[in-house]
């Protein structure tokens, strides 16, 4: 591979895990209260899959990475100020839901339409990165569906690494089960990965890379189009949020030895 | 009786106020520049900044490494660069005052050890900026910015070195302490200076690898004061001295150095002329540092506003949660679900807090923003003086005061007749005139931020830590309000404490211009009024008035025996003037704020939902606002207004005006019941009530009398806007948990 590779990368914003997430019923379905109004962040997952897309990107000269977002063009916006100081990238936005209501095959088309619309993008350099989960509500399936919508048949789950042999193929690992990975090797572009988390640390902050992708980012998101997403015939019956459960007694003069031994007795009920 | 006009609004505040809706207020939504700033600093503050506080990083008074860690943060997070220009290695171009108070909120908003380390290196660097040569400039900067990618270096660090001497050594606070001789000045050659510094409480001193400071000529061969460049490997002693023994921001290095030090002559900030074999600096030290300290003043104001609002969340978040898990609070019941948000008195009190820190912010804020504005018409102007051949300071003060009158004049003229608006429109086009009146605006911001914002912080940061009961002054209190109440004194103090401030404003606040402009915002406050009754923009402009009244009429009015009232020397009239004054600018710019706020959310998606309830709060919290700085001005102008007048005592002249018992008892035939009206009645055997004296009478300030009665009305509705913000306190939905370390 000598030309570099287009890597584009799925990802959007959900609510920052800090908030208080609590599902609400409206006329066009579930929703979260206040939604709009909470601080938002680059979904955990695709962020690791933009952080190892410009690690690799680093590292094959003529590389691009594209990031394709779909979600609600302000707080696109706003999560844009922190994470174009991280990496080097060309932001293709979607003014639309980034709920983790929409349904995964919505979503999928509008991705796999906004990626066959990126001008200059070579099919065969093409690698698609995004999160094997998502944050917002992981139905763990929306790469799946935008690979098969772009016809690429190398698809990997779960990817915590992906290194670039001699011969220009992929050692791939992708997680199964009981800590251990698959490794599985791969020709080469067009290929599609859902990353886990990698093993990249979070890149620091950059200023100057910043300045550089707003010059980009900006006049993109004035641009960016608006597209409503359908609901598919997805339907949900209740939303609620995971039960949290609180027992508190108050005791005093408790040793740390009876404290331990009674939390053990409650986690094994 | 006519009931208030304002109209009920029930849509209430649901979330804390998000970063797109301060952008609006703080007028930086169109700075993406600025506003990836905050991310950074924010990354900086409530991650490296958090954890090293958490884990007890403040229990030291040493430079530690785990602090020098977070220079570098600093320089990898882009904050050390934020002074910088592009060409220098930094990323924002053009002013940079708005820029430095946001990093200082986001930092102090954690930490204000931490904004002050990050403040201090452009301090530092702060007399070279302003009046640097251009090679000073070019080295300094280049050697103070981060390393780009691929460089190899460490930046160097500065520390700012006034005037500040040990105490108890005989030397007086208000001269410098530093001096310079010539050591050697060969025929043709550059001279060397040998250069004998102490300093106090100087601050990144445990680190600092170049300092600024200020000496004043010990040779006749030097001409007055200046500043000079130190470098750490100049021939000589550069000692650092003992550290400070702080019990507050020791996140920062602070300690009393001692500087003897051979240096070139190049190295005095500005440059010099020699004139018949004397050095001329061509700055002094207070030409130097004027420049700098009313830039740098606001950031210090602004980093104790941060604190004010970052105790909101912790504070409700302990209140409603402080009888969970108890046995008779149970799920659903109102001591659980509210706690001890179930009262008036803790919602009361944390509205106030609230409002104090939305008006701390606004007034640093518009301050910085006030500095933005001026820095390129500075520039502008010197050089149309330079263009006309003004050269000397006495020239130049001239012309400035020529075109402040004419600014003055135009800024008097009555709005709405065309004719006005064209005369007005000068102002706009002619940047001497526009300097000059920003110029008189930021004279007053400065220290009106730094005075008013900390002092008054502080007292409310106590307020906050009180909220939290026992827990606030402990090393487990959420948001490190303990601290951050500790720190707030320290913010009042240094870098110029409250008394310099006052005298600073005692001076500027009586400038014809700024007075012509603050005489325009009264009827701008009326105007905001009439369209927003619910701000308290009424009561707030006949407070103003009452100010303005009370400052014109102190200025020309004597004490009981005779002494003039309005001067340098009368700190007790002057400074509580200056005081009053504080309080209404701040309430101005929350207001100002607030309506930005309303105005330009519904075009911000991400503001639009949720405005109307913020909007509400806002406006309600200005309210209180009002409220409280129109009383203090009440206050405060009615003691300075009949505080200097002697009370009348039961001797002779005070039984001048009153009623004699016989002469009350002759005139009840003719006026019948005028004897229950006579207050101060001597009996005919030269009795009188039990009172200090016959009561004192306002000849001479009825006007004053009729505008309190007015303002005390014009109270009317704000304790129900303070009802109202703090049942919007008592519903709004915060996040589960503080997003940093503590």
């Amino acid at each position: 591979m000598t030309d570099g590779y287009h890597i584009v990368v799925c990802g959007s914003v959900v609510p920052d895990p800090l908030q208080t997430l609590e599902p609400i019923e409206t006329p066009t379905g579930p929703a979260l209260k206040n939604e709009m109004m909470l601080p938002a962040v680059l979904d955990p997952w695709a962020a690791h899959a933009l952080y190892e897309a410009a690690n690799l990107a680093s590292k094959v000269t003529g590389s691009k990475v594209w990031l394709v977002s779909v979600g609600p063009k302000a707080k696109l916006q706003q999560v844009m100020m922190t994470i174009a100081q991280r990496v080097s990238f060309e932001l293709v936005p979607v003014d639309s839901s980034a709920s983790g209501f929409a349904d995964a095959h919505s979503t999928a088309a509008l991705l796999a339409e906004t990626i066959q619309s990126i001008a200059g993008l070579d099919r065969s350099r093409l690698l698609v990165f995004g999160g094997w989960e998502s944050a917002s509500r992981g139905a763990g399936a929306t790469m799946q569906l935008v690979g098969e919508r772009l016809e690429i048949l190398d698809q990997f789950q779960g990817v915590d690494q992906l290194s670039v042999q001699a011969d220009g193929s992929f050692e791939v690992l992708e997680r199964i089960e009981a800590g251990r990975h698959q490794v599985s090797v791969c020709q080469g572009p067009p290929a599609l990965f859902g990353w886990a988390t990698g093993n990249l640390p979070e890149p620091r902050n950059n200023p100057q890379v910043g300045m550089a992708n707003m010059r980009t980012v900006m006049p993109a998101l004035q641009r960016a189009k608006s597209e409503p997403l359908p609901a598919g015939g997805l339907h949900f019956l209740s939303a609620t949020p995971p039960k949290q459960q609180r027992q508190t007694r108050v005791v005093k003069d408790l040793s740390p030895e009876q404290i331990a031994q009674e939390i053990a007795e409650w986690i094994g009920k | 009786m006519a009931s208030t006009a304002t109209p009920i609004k029930p849509e209430l505040l649901r979330t804390l106020p998000s970063d797109a809706a301060r952008q609006i207020q703080w007028r930086f939504a169109d700075r993406y520049d600025l506003q990836m700033l905050v991310q950074s600093a924010r990354s900086v503050a409530r991650g490296p900044v958090a954890r090293l506080v958490a884990n007890g990083g403040r229990n030291s008074h040493e430079w530690t490494p785990a602090k020098a860690e977070l220079l570098k943060a600093f320089d990898e997070s882009g904050i050390t660069a934020v002074f910088m220009d592009p060409e220098q290695g930094g990323f924002i171009a053009g002013p940079k005052n708005l820029a430095l108070a946001l990093v200082a909120f986001e930092l102090a908003w954690v930490d204000g050890g931490a904004a002050t380390a990050s403040l201090a290196g452009c301090l530092a660097l702060a007399p070279i900026h302003e009046r640097g040569t251009p090679e000073q400039h070019t080295k300094y900067m280049g050697l103070a910015a981060p390393p780009q990618a691929g460089e190899d270096r460490k930046p160097w660090r500065g520390s700012f070195c006034l005037t500040e001497p040990i105490p108890y050594v005989g030397v007086d606070t208000g001269m410098l302490n530093g001096k310079i001789r010539i050591a050697e000045w060969k025929e043709g050659e550059e001279p060397t200076l040998q250069v004998e510094k102490r300093g106090r409480f100087i601050t990144n001193i445990g680190f600092a690898n170049f300092v600024t400071a200020a000496v004043d000529s010990g040779d006749e061969r030097i001409k007055g004061s200046c500043m000079v460049i130190l470098e750490e490997g100049d021939p000589g002693t550069f000692d650092r001295g003992t550290p400070t023994r702080k019990l507050v921001h020791q996140l920062s290095s602070t300690g009393d150095p001692i500087f003897s030090l051979c240096i070139p002559a190049s190295r005095i900030v500005g440059g010099y002329d020699v004139k018949d074999g004397v050095i001329l600096p061509r700055y002094n030290h207070s030409e130097v540092i004027e420049a700098v300290f009313r830039r740098t003043r606001v950031t210090v104001g602004v980093m104790t506003a941060a604190k004010l609002l970052s105790a909101v969340e912790p504070v409700i978040r302990y209140q409603r949660g402080r009888f969970r898990g108890a046995e008779t609070a149970t799920p659903g019941s109102v001591r659980y679900e509210l706690g001890l948000q179930a009262r008036e008195d803790a919602l009361h009190r944390l509205v106030d807090v609230w409002a104090t820190g939305e008006a701390g912010a606004a007034l640093g804020f518009a301050a910085a923003r006030a500095f933005d504005e001026l820095d390129p018409l500075e520039r502008e102007a010197d050089k149309l003086l330079a263009a006309q051949g003004v050269t000397s300071a006495r020239a130049r003060a001239k012309l400035q005061r020529e075109a402040s009158e004419r600014a003055a004049d135009l800024v008097r003229l009555p709005a709405g007749l065309p004719a006005n608006d064209a005369k007005r429109a000068q102002l706009e086009s002619d940047p001497l005139l526009r300097f000059v009146l920003l110029d008189s605006l930021a004279d007053v911001l400065c220290p009106a931020t730094k005075l008013w914002n900390t002092g008054w912080g502080a007292q409310m940061m106590r307020e906050a830590v009180s909220l939290m009961g026992g827990y606030g002054i402990t090393e487990d209190c959420p948001g490190f309000l303990g601290n951050k109440w500790m720190d707030a004194q320290l913010e009042a103090t240094y870098e110029g404490p409250e008394a310099v401030q006052r005298r600073q404003l005692s001076i500027t606040m009586t400038n014809p211009l700024f007075r012509a402009q603050f005489q325009a915002w009264i009827r701008e406050m009326r105007g905001i009024a009439s369209e927003r009754p619910g701000t308290g923009a009424c009561a707030l402009a006949t407070a103003m008035g009452m100010w303005l009244w009370t400052l014109e009429r102190l200025q020309h009015s004597t004490d009981a025996d005779g002494g003039r009232l309005y001067q340098s020397a009368r700190q007790g009239v002057t400074f509580p003037l200056a005081d009053a004054l504080c309080w209404l600018l701040a309430a101005r710019c929350q207001i100002l704020d607030a309506i930005e706020l309303e105005q330009r959310g519904p075009s911000d998606p991400a503001v639009a939902e949720g405005l109307a309830g913020l909007a509400n709060f806002m406006t309600d919290l200005c309210h209180v606002q009002s409220a409280r700085a129109s009383g203090e001005v009440a206050r405060i102008c009615a003691e300075l207004v009949f505080g200097y007048n002697r009370h009348p005592a039961w001797d002779e002249a005070g039984y001048r005006g009153c009623y004699q018992q016989d002469e009350l008892d002759s005139l009840e035939g003719i006026i019948p019941g005028i004897g229950s009206y006579g207050l101060d009645v001597i009996g005919n055997d030269g009795s009188h009530p039990k009172k200090a004296g016959p009561c004192a009478k306002c000849h001479g300030a009825e006007q004053f009398l009729s505008l309190q009665t007015k303002l005390s009305t014009c109270l009317t509705g704000c304790r129900l806007s303070k009802d109202r913000a703090a049942e919007a306190i008592s519903k709004l939905m915060i996040p589960e948990a503080l997003d940093y370390p503590a």
